[in-house]
């Protein structure tokens, strides 16, 4: 809440473990501020929810230790070098010295950063470090990953490759939870709501929401719902 | 590894690779010191003076011996007429003129009195005061030596003495001033910068989102600074007893002990302020002219408090550097101990408690 503007009005829904789980909505309808409510870096003012099992108002370490989060702006430190962001945010999730090491071999080795792991982030290329936090996010094995709109700015193929690093963590069994301004983004997702005005107004898979509201892309759904 | 060790490593990470800022932090305190110490000093010294001698007898030539051979005085010029003053003030050297009238040495045998002029350039006054002073006490202290022959007439003679700082030395008064700026500068101004910092490029969101908490996370972005304050506060004292021969009257110790608590007062006030800010530039903004300016200019620093206007005396109360100044003009000149010093200490304690309360305020506010 907002003063007496409520951005979030009462939405209900429920994400299955391993999903890919789309979170749509105008600027302004909400997404960004229902997302921080199950992050724990906003306090609902009233209603109940559970991530990861554990409750909001309860349990807000709990979550935190079991979460993920990339936020829009690909927060790493420019002036660390890639080895010593991933030691950093793996070091703050508590993993120990060797795991982390290890950690990080694994993931250079599948970035393809190997040549870049002494480099500052900084001089990095956009795409690099949006995959690279993506990873970071998911250093410490959370059960679900929260990604606020995380392609932005970021050119098709790079895109491409982000989603399928999704589609990999996803089959190991991580919870994807996204917001997305891209609507083909959208029709990779298992299931997609949709936020108009504080509210979810649509909540299916995106086959579903098309026969719904008989168009031929999400698009179109999307469209028609943001208009009214 | 431990997390908030991890986060302090970081936080140095980030000091030691900004070259250019970490240039400034520790080049500061230095050049500040020097430039305070050695060119912005009310003494002076070598003023160079033109001599207007009408009379040119023995008693006009011993003055002026007397004046050449001090250390504050150089002789530019012997003058020979009224008319050059005005091109002699003009060319800039000489700040002083000292015209002695015609039969000088006679004159003062026969009639008792005469007279010598000192004319001062007072472009600058504090200067021309200053050596008019200077030039007078010299004057002075001539006839008194030759006095003792004469007759006595009645005499009032002050004895000054100048505690503290016999010889006035104004690089005792800026050693702690510098401190006490620096302090506040580095202390308040990169905490809140480097705060905002995280803020602006949406680290804050994921460092807050992590399990670490906020407390953690604000310690970790202090503490780096709190040493870097104190390898500061070492690096002036140590210039100030080496290169301008300070004197340390009080404990060490307790000195160490109120910097470490006047830094501490400095870091809330940083932490304050990048919780009301949302920009680096902000933050800066505000350390600058909300607390850099007040520093300098209503501490008693530079300007005595006791000769403003009782508003910004009354403001000046508020000013935590104000109170750190006493404290450490107290223990480096007079060698006070706690005892002479406890009020102002509790005055720092308390302010200190106070911007930790409202900033735990205001962050909840922010995460709510």
């Amino acid at each position: 809440m907002f003063g007496d503007f409520t951005a979030v009005n009462a939405i209900t829904f429920d994400v299955k473990q391993g999903e890919i789980f789309g979170f749509l909505g105008a600027n302004g309808a909400g997404k960004t501020t229902a997302m921080k409510m199950l992050i724990g870096i906003l306090r609902p003012t009233h209603g109940h929810a559970l991530v990861a099992g554990f409750d909001v108002y309860k349990q807000p370490e709990s979550i935190k230790r079991n979460i993920g989060y990339m936020s829009q702006k690909f927060a790493l430190y420019n002036d660390l070098t890639v080895t010593e962001n991933v030691a950093f945010f793996g070091g703050i999730y508590g993993l120990s010295k060797a795991l982390i090491k290890t950690k990080t071999k694994m993931l250079l080795d599948e970035l393809g950063l190997e040549n870049v792991a002494n480099t500052l982030v900084g001089s990095l290329p956009l795409g690099w470090k949006q995959k690279l936090a993506f990873s970071v996010a998911l250093l410490h094995e959370p059960k679900i990953v929260f990604l606020d709109e995380p392609t932005g700015g970021v050119d098709p193929i790079t895109r491409r490759q982000f989603w399928e690093m999704i589609y990999k963590s996803a089959n190991q069994g991580t919870t994807i939870f996204v917001t997305t301004h891209y609507m083909d983004e959208a029709e990779y997702c298992d299931r997609i709501s949709i936020m108009v005005n504080g509210k979810i107004e649509a909540l299916d898979t995106p086959e579903m929401l098309k026969r719904q509201f008989n168009v031929a892309t999400i698009n179109e759904v999307f469209l028609k719902l943001a208009r009214g | 590894m431990n997390p908030f060790l991890g986060f302090i490593k970081k936080e140095i990470y980030h000091i030691l690779r900004d070259r250019r800022s970490l240039l400034i932090l520790l080049g500061m305190p230095i050049v500040q010191i020097l430039l305070f110490g050695f060119a912005i000093t009310n003494e002076i010294k070598n003023v160079e003076v033109a001599i207007l001698d009408y009379s040119k007898d023995a008693t006009t030539l011993e003055i002026i011996n007397k004046i050449s051979a001090s250390p504050y005085f150089s002789i530019n010029q012997l003058m020979m007429h009224e008319a050059d003053i005005e091109s002699v003030f003009q060319k800039g050297k000489v700040k002083a003129v000292i015209s002695f009238e015609k039969d000088f040495g006679k004159n003062l045998i026969k009639d008792r009195h005469a007279t010598v002029q000192i004319i001062t350039d007072a472009t600058d006054p504090n200067t021309a005061n200053t050596i008019s002073n200077y030039i007078n006490s010299m004057v002075q202290s001539y006839l008194n030596e030759h006095n003792k022959t004469l007759t006595p007439t009645y005499q009032i003679i002050p004895q000054t003495r100048m505690v503290y700082n016999p010889e006035l030395k104004s690089v005792y008064m800026f050693v702690p001033g510098v401190m006490t700026v620096i302090l506040m500068l580095i202390s308040a101004m990169m905490t809140s910068i480097s705060i905002t910092k995280e803020k602006e490029l949406g680290t804050m969101e994921v460092l807050l989102v992590s399990p670490l908490k906020p407390l953690q996370v604000i310690a970790g972005k202090v503490v780096p600074y709190i040493f870097l304050s104190v390898f500061n506060a070492v690096i002036i004292i140590i210039l100030g007893i080496f290169v301008f021969k300070m004197p340390i009257q009080g404990s060490l110790l307790l000195l160490g002990l109120e910097s470490v608590l006047f830094i501490i007062t400095s870091l809330t006030l940083g932490i304050l302020i990048s919780t009301i800010s949302a920009s680096q530039q902000t933050a800066m903004m505000a350390s600058l002219m909300g607390l850099m300016l007040p520093t300098i200019l209503l501490s008693g620093f530079i300007f005595p408090i006791s000769s403003m206007p009782v508003i910004l005396q009354v403001i000046s109360n508020i000013i935590p550097a104000k109170w750190f100044i006493i404290i450490i003009k107290g223990i480096l000149l007079k060698g006070v101990g706690i005892s002479f010093i406890w009020k102002e200490t509790l005055i720092l304690i308390g302010m200190t408690l106070f911007f930790i309360a409202i900033s735990v305020k205001k962050y909840k506010i922010r995460l709510e």
